[in-house]
């Protein structure tokens, strides 16, 4: 890749601080790409401006999934393919097949919804990660200005990040 | 954002640690070389686990014959020891799921190696379902799937490939939410790697999380909902375990109780174990900062709380058994305290109705001795819980000319001491390869909850940590 990406990269040392700072820096008008944080930090997320994820609806979407999978798998065998009085009740006795439903539904959200949430973050065994300072997964809240999309000057936002409470500003290319 | 925290709480995280102390505590496991103590812990469970595998081995090549079964008790330590395990496994996803949805930050210092607990003991309670198959080759006739028998379906009325389901179930989501927890965990070990093994495979697992804003967001939901499935999951596991033996037609089992009872039977003997297994990592690993008195006190509590319903159900079965009027009934649980396995009942009483009674002393409930020999008592107790509800059931029936008594063999013996070699086994590789505190989660509710924080002076002294009064 050639190095025409250009990053400002400010960090900062505590979570409190770094918050303050994302809308400060806003504020200034000097645009965030992103900020990568060691931890979750509640309100970053609303701060920076991120739209709220979706991921709960495509969970409960793909727990009617597996609800209507695993009941057309039962009515399949149990009423269709192979009819048998079993204890005295229906073909299709649906309180019977509550806890299967149930365990269907189940596997479904969750293996459906993980791999939405990994897809949707392209996350994968093996890929490269996109790291702007390595501390940012022990305890450095790192916050990262794309050049490209700031018309100030890279003095300004420096000048900026410190007054917002950065403790290092640093140049990242990639 | 400030972080609201109540003065009454006591420290969870103790000796004045930064963030990046955690990191390095934390990680110090993980990247040096085993130490000695490990090896030794590790060449032992090996031992049992090698011990253990040939008994089962045995048992697999020979057929449950080798067991101590007979015609009248078709069912003993194999689904005991599969009932104990699978209860054991509830406690992790019980402290991860549930005390995440009541916001208990206490938690986040034990859930790691409790999820870990669970992954393991479900694996050994799947090893004594796969044994009493008989023919273990054949697991996938519990499966649903297309065969040439005229394509023989499974019963889904059954009890039985319920079981088969909640399990897999169970087994799988925990594993996800497992491994989705330890993710960004990983990817700390990964940007310290020094070597190029660690780089590569952490590296590869860490599955390229960087920690983004967005990323956390988007996990935060993912955790909460796998906590909210999680939940009624690990409800219904134990559930459809009870009912194997309440839909029956044996007197003892078929009590419309079970499904709580052996609910509470799970949490009270999973947080048990979990106790047993964090004061000895805490001490092997130099944890004491991180599981402090306040979570060995915390686990004590719910162990007392869920022992008192677990007595209380045993009360009021045994109650039930009489006022029911039903003959068989009553013979059962009279049976079941004076018969030929009274010591069994004792044993299941004393250890899990009396001996939780004794934390309701603060002196006891903090030692760390008692508690340790406590979790163990409770494991104990709820063992003979199980052997006593299957074997007791069954060794005297309807028929008196049929009734027998079990003595298990050494195969019953080894492929018990099988499970406990693989748990061992998979728990010590677990400890030395995987952060056995989950870092992010603790460095995340520090602030409420460390001593000497704020640790860092604040350049401004304007945003004052708000304490409510």
């Amino acid at each position: 890749m050639d190095s025409t990406e250009r990053y400002l990269v400010g960090v900062y040392d505590d979570d409190e601080e770094v918050v303050a700072a994302v809308k400060e820096v806003k504020n200034s008008g000097v645009k965030i790409e992103e900020v990568y944080t060691p931890f979750p930090i509640h309100g970053l997320d609303v701060a920076l401006g991120h739209a709220r994820t979706r991921l709960p609806i495509a969970a409960f979407m793909f727990g009617c999934l597996g609800l209507v999978c695993i009941l057309s798998l039962i009515s399949y065998t149990m009423y269709f393919d192979w009819p048998m009085i079993i204890g005295g009740k229906d073909y299709f006795a649906l309180p019977d097949f509550i806890p299967v439903s149930f365990e269907g539904t189940v596997l479904f959200t969750a293996f459906g919804m993980v791999t939405t949430f990994l897809v949707s973050n392209s996350l994968w065994p093996g890929k490269k990660p996109r790291t702007f300072d390595l501390r940012s997964t022990d305890d450095k809240f790192i916050m990262a200005v794309n050049m490209a999309n700031n018309r100030k000057s890279e003095s300004e936002i420096e000048t900026i990040l410190r007054a917002s409470g950065a403790i290092e500003v640093n140049v990242k290319q990639f | 954002m400030s972080h609201v925290v109540s003065p009454i709480r006591e420290t969870l995280v103790s000796g004045g640690k930064s963030y990046h102390d955690v990191t390095n505590d934390i990680c110090k496991q993980v990247e040096g070389e085993p130490t000695k103590e490990w090896k030794i812990a590790f060449g032992v469970s090996c031992l049992v686990f090698a011990y253990g595998a040939f008994c089962l081995g045995y048992t697999w090549w020979q057929g449950i014959g080798v067991w101590g079964l007979n015609k009248t008790v078709g069912w003993a330590w194999d689904i005991t020891n599969f009932v104990w395990w699978v209860g054991i496994g509830h406690a992790g996803t019980l402290i991860s799921a549930v005390l995440l949805l009541f916001r208990q930050k206490w938690r986040t210092s034990i859930n790691r190696s409790a999820e870990a607990m669970t992954i393991f003991a479900v694996l050994c309670a799947a090893s004594f379902i796969l044994a009493h198959m008989g023919r273990p080759w054949l697991f996938h006739w519990a499966l649903p799937l297309p065969n040439t028998f005229g394509s023989l379906w499974v019963n889904f009325n059954s009890p039985l490939v319920w079981d088969v389901f909640a399990i897999s179930t169970y087994l799988s989501v925990s594993l996800v939410f497992w491994y989705m927890g330890l993710v960004p965990d990983l990817a700390t070990i990964r940007d310290r790697a020094q070597t190029k093994a660690s780089k590569f495979w952490y590296g590869a697992f860490s599955l390229g999380w960087t920690g983004s804003a967005k990323t956390w967001a988007r996990y935060e939901y993912v955790s909460l909902i796998l906590a909210g499935i999680s939940t009624p999951l690990v409800l219904s596991v134990h559930t459809i375990v009870s009912m194997d033996f309440a839909t029956s037609v044996i007197p003892g089992w078929h009590t419309t109780i079970f499904p709580p009872y052996f609910v509470a039977g799970a949490i009270f003997s999973g947080f048990a174990m979990v106790q047993s297994l964090l004061l000895i990592t805490r001490v092997v690993f130099k944890l004491e900062d991180y599981i402090t008195i306040e979570h060995i006190e915390m686990m004590n509590i719910i162990i007392t709380v869920t022992g008192s319903i677990v007595g209380i159900a045993y009360l009021t079965e045994f109650f039930i058994a009489w006022y029911s009027g039903v003959e068989y009934e009553s013979y059962a649980f009279i049976n079941r305290a004076t018969g030929p396995y009274w010591w069994a009942y004792w044993m299941m009483m004393t250890c899990n109705v009396v001996s939780p009674q004794l934390f309701w002393f603060k002196k006891v409930r903090t030692s760390i001795l008692v508690s340790f020999i406590l979790s163990i008592v409770v494991n104990v107790g709820m063992w003979f819980e199980r052997f006593v509800i299957i074997v007791t059931s069954l060794h005297r029936d309807y028929l008196p000319s049929s009734w027998a008594m079990f003595t298990p063999t050494m195969f019953d013996i080894g492929d018990y001491i099988f499970s406990f070699g693989l748990f061992f086994t998979l728990f010590f590789l677990f400890a030395k390869f995987l952060p056995v505190i989950n870092m992010f989660e603790v460095k995340a509710v520090m602030k409420g909850v460390s001593t000497n924080y704020p640790f860092k002076k604040k350049p401004s002294g304007e945003k004052e940590r708000e304490t409510v009064h």
